[in-house]
């Protein structure tokens, strides 16, 4: 009789039961997008802040001291110890490779570049060797990594490098003191180089030729030699946690240090996975990264709450006029002898089957959303986790059935007498 | 008979308005008072929507002016350096000073190649360390030097020069300075292998000028923007460049994070919209009895929507009212217990929360009243 009567009230009333659960629905469909969008927004921010740099640095352990103004360095390259480059896919090896966005070795060489013209004159330059776009693979994975996606701000005119040519970019600056145009032929220390385009990036490299990492070792006689990697990494803002030394860390206290994506714990993981290297935060970057993510995740953590409460408050709102529509309904029931508790429970089998129903088509179609927001927004998926569903289900049943409670028990407490002549 | 009829005319036409408008008034009053529980129930979800509504369109509308303040930590965002690395002329940072007036950061900085009495080279670098330390919070220092021959020096440039934290002597161009390291600096970058003195000892010792001046400069783009032209036009002989990766990196993460916030408050402002609307359309249908009674005693339907209508703007108005005040509470705590910061009202929220409001309460009452119109006031008493 109890299902019965559920039953039946959903298949007469389609109307009534159709609006309050597109309010439901609707209700868990901004829940859902906003969890799912707060969720992921640090992800996000984080990716769109690389495009202020690498935050992470990759250098050699016993590397002698870096003596260089303005990007033109001083020291004599024999002086350097130098990292592997056969070491460098083992980046993509370690536990938060996921996170690892790219990486760019780097590789300077003082070179000097004839200047046509001047019979025979020559002039003073530093090389720069890395990746532009090359292809790496580690294992089974294949990935592209280089300058182009850690320091995106870098602008060419004319074309980018080929990794495996031996074409070169030549800073703006620097081209302003060349006779050289892009296409052009160059010498640089003996080796002839290709000009592909005149790079522009607001820093030391506007002063110097950046060419592909290995025509740089060729030019400095050290195959396979690599002066410093940096290294763009997704982390989380560092808390107490992440400032402790590992070293003084034991067990559990280890493992959540190693298993989060601090940039320490990155640092620490890059430097063993590749010999003789020593990593390192560049401050700069990793610091304010923190405190700008930590300000943004906060804020949308705020913004999801004052969008629960509001669908909270929709779905209160819409159950409470569906039910108080149906107080004829209430005044039949108790008239043919229904209990309070009786009439009530059938109020709350619907509340819970309408907020089931509506739960479900709101989480899909909340899904629908963020994924929008994502690819809108941010150019990537902004996937909705399948635990949140239960999660969600539970959330849409106690509002709706707390939502309905006052309503319910207005309607139960009512005299049969005046509910049914309507009046109240 | 027309005189009469127009004396008529004239005497109700002058005598109408004062009962209808107070009998009007009567019953909007009235109708609120009698039905506590209802109205009060349609003006919490009104003024929740208003106060939500309003707190997400203050943060929309402040995110950015406190993302920008975040993004300052980042450091310099302009660069004024010499043109082909020489020094910049003496009096620059006073000119870049009174061209920031007080809109951003400067820090000079004069750097030579120098040697240990070991022949080892390194960077020294001279600079301003109490604008430093407002400049580059990042720099991560042990002790900041106080006085004259103490330098702050680079991690790697300790363990290669001074491990035990000794005194040591640099020359450049014949000249010697003895130096004690009060404190280090890390950083990850090009800092840790430099060694940095006070700028009156740097020039005294080696006689160089500042070559670079690190601008932080606050304000949107378009003011960064300015600020560079002055400065360009103030010091005609140094290169004025903006740091790129600052200006572009910040722009990004704005863009994004305000389209996300738009995203976001447009989704609360249509759910708290729909929360109103229902609630609204509840107490309207359920006053379908009063309707019917002032139908039966000779109401005109336009009256009839006059009156549930102003009904339902002045709860709106009401609602909203409370709602904004309210709201810029909220907003003004997300403010300060994310930003640190209070986020001053804006009162532009104000008449847009207030005409949504109204326009949504209206929405809500004109919808039900259409469908009861149509009704026979007898079915409606008749409870059917």
């Amino acid at each position: 009789m109890f299902a019965r009567l559920v039953y039946e009230s959903f298949r007469r009333q389609k109307r009534r039961k159709l609006l309050a659960g597109a309010a439901i629905a609707l209700g868990v469909t901004v829940a859902t997008a906003m969890i799912a969008v707060a969720t992921d927004i640090g992800d996000k921010i984080s990716r769109e802040l690389r495009t202020i740099g690498a935050n992470l640095v990759v250098t050699p352990q016993d590397e002698a001291l870096d003596v260089d103004i303005g990007g033109v360095h001083l020291q004599p390259p024999s002086d350097s110890a130098y990292l592997s480059e056969a070491d460098l896919p083992k980046i993509k090896g370690i536990f938060w490779h996921n996170n690892i966005t790219a990486f760019a070795p780097m590789l300077p060489a003082n070179v000097t570049v004839d200047v046509p013209g001047t019979g025979g004159g020559k002039k003073d330059a530093t090389l720069l060797g890395t990746y532009f776009a090359k292809q790496v693979s580690y294992g089974k994975q294949d990935f592209i990594t280089g300058v182009r996606k850690t320091h995106a701000w870098w602008r060419v005119s004319g074309a980018w490098p080929n990794d495996d040519s031996s074409d070169a970019l030549i800073g703006e600056r620097l081209a302003r003191t060349l006779p050289y145009r892009v296409g052009d032929e160059i010498i640089l220390s003996g080796h002839s180089v290709r000009v592909a385009g005149i790079l522009s990036t607001g820093g030391a490299e506007d002063d110097q030729i950046v060419a592909p990492l290995s025509l740089a070792q060729a030019i400095l006689g050290r195959p396979g030699a690599v002066r410093r990697i940096y290294v763009s990494a997704i982390t989380k803002p560092e808390d107490a946690l992440a400032r402790r030394d590992p070293r003084s860390l034991t067990g559990p206290m280890y493992d959540r240090w190693y298993c989060s994506p601090y940039p320490q714990s990155i640092a620490y993981q890059l430097q063993e996975a590749i010999p003789h290297s020593h990593a390192e935060q560049i401050r700069q970057v990793a610091q304010n990264e923190g405190a700008v993510l930590t300000k943004v995740e906060g804020l949308f953590f705020l913004v999801t709450l004052a969008a629960l409460l509001a669908s909270a408050l929709a779905v209160s709102a819409a159950m409470a006029t569906a039910i108080f529509e149906r107080r004829g309904e209430v005044g039949l029931m108790k008239a043919l002898g229904a209990g309070k508790m009786a009439v009530a429970s059938v109020f709350f089998a619907e509340a819970t089957l309408l907020a089931l129903i509506g739960g479900v088509a709101g989480f899909a179609a909340g899904s629908v959303l963020a994924r929008q927001i994502g690819r809108t927004i941010f150019d990537s998926q902004i996937s909705v986790q399948p635990v949140l569903l239960p999660v969600v289900l539970v959330i849409a049943v106690l509002v709706t059935i707390l939502g309905s409670a006052t309503a319910i028990r207005g309607a139960v407490s009512l005299d049969p007498v005046y509910a049914l002549r309507g009046e109240l | 008979m027309k005189p009469v009829s127009a004396f008529a005319q004239k005497l109700s036409a002058s005598r109408t308005p004062s009962p209808h408008t107070s009998m009007f008034l009567r019953m909007l009053v009235r109708a609120a008072v009698l039905r506590r529980g209802r109205a009060a129930a349609a003006l919490f979800a009104m003024v929740v929507a208003a106060a939500v509504a309003t707190a997400v369109l203050n943060l929309y509308a402040d995110v950015q002016a406190k993302l920008r303040s975040e993004f300052r930590n980042y450091g310099a965002n302009i660069i004024v350096a010499g043109k082909h690395s020489s020094s910049l002329p003496a009096g620059a940072l006073p000119q870049v000073e009174s061209v920031l007036s007080g809109r951003g950061l400067a820090a000079p900085f004069a750097l030579v190649v120098a040697h240990t009495s070991q022949g080892q080279p390194v960077v020294v670098a001279g600079t301003d360390f109490a604008r430093v330390q407002q400049l580059d919070h990042w720099w991560s220092v042990t002790n900041w030097p106080a006085a004259s021959h103490q330098a702050l020096i680079g991690v790697r440039a300790l363990a290669a020069i001074s491990p035990q934290k000794q005194p040591f002597d640099l020359m450049f161009a014949g000249r010697t300075i003895n130096l004690t390291p009060v404190g280090t600096v890390q950083t990850g970058a090009a800092e840790d292998n430099r060694i940095y003195i006070s700028l009156s000892d740097f020039t005294a010792w080696a006689g160089v000028q500042p070559s670079t001046i690190e601008v932080a400069a606050t304000g949107t783009p378009e003011e960064i923007a300015a600020t560079m032209r002055e400065l360009a036009q103030a010091l005609p002989s140094a290169e004025v460049r903006p740091v790129r990766q600052i200006v572009e990196g910040e722009a990004r993460v704005l863009g994004k994070t305000r389209a996300t916030l738009f995203a976001a408050s447009a989704l609360i402002v249509l759910t708290a919209a729909l929360c109103v609307l229902s609630t609204l359309m509840g107490w309207v249908l359920d006053r379908r009895k009063d309707f019917a009674i002032m139908k039966a005693l000779g109401a005109s339907g336009r009256l009839l929507s006059v009156f549930f209508a102003a009904e339902a703007a002045s709860l709106g108005a009401v609602g909203a009212l409370i709602g904004y005040v309210a709201g810029i509470g909220l907003a003004a705590w997300i403010g300060r217990i994310n930003f640190h910061a209070s986020i001053a009202p804006r009162f532009s929220v104000l008449p847009v929360v207030i005409v949504a409001s109204i326009a949504v309460t209206l929405l809500a009452s004109i919808i039900p009243i259409s469908l009861l119109r149509r009704v026979q006031p007898a079915v409606i008493l008749r409870g059917e």
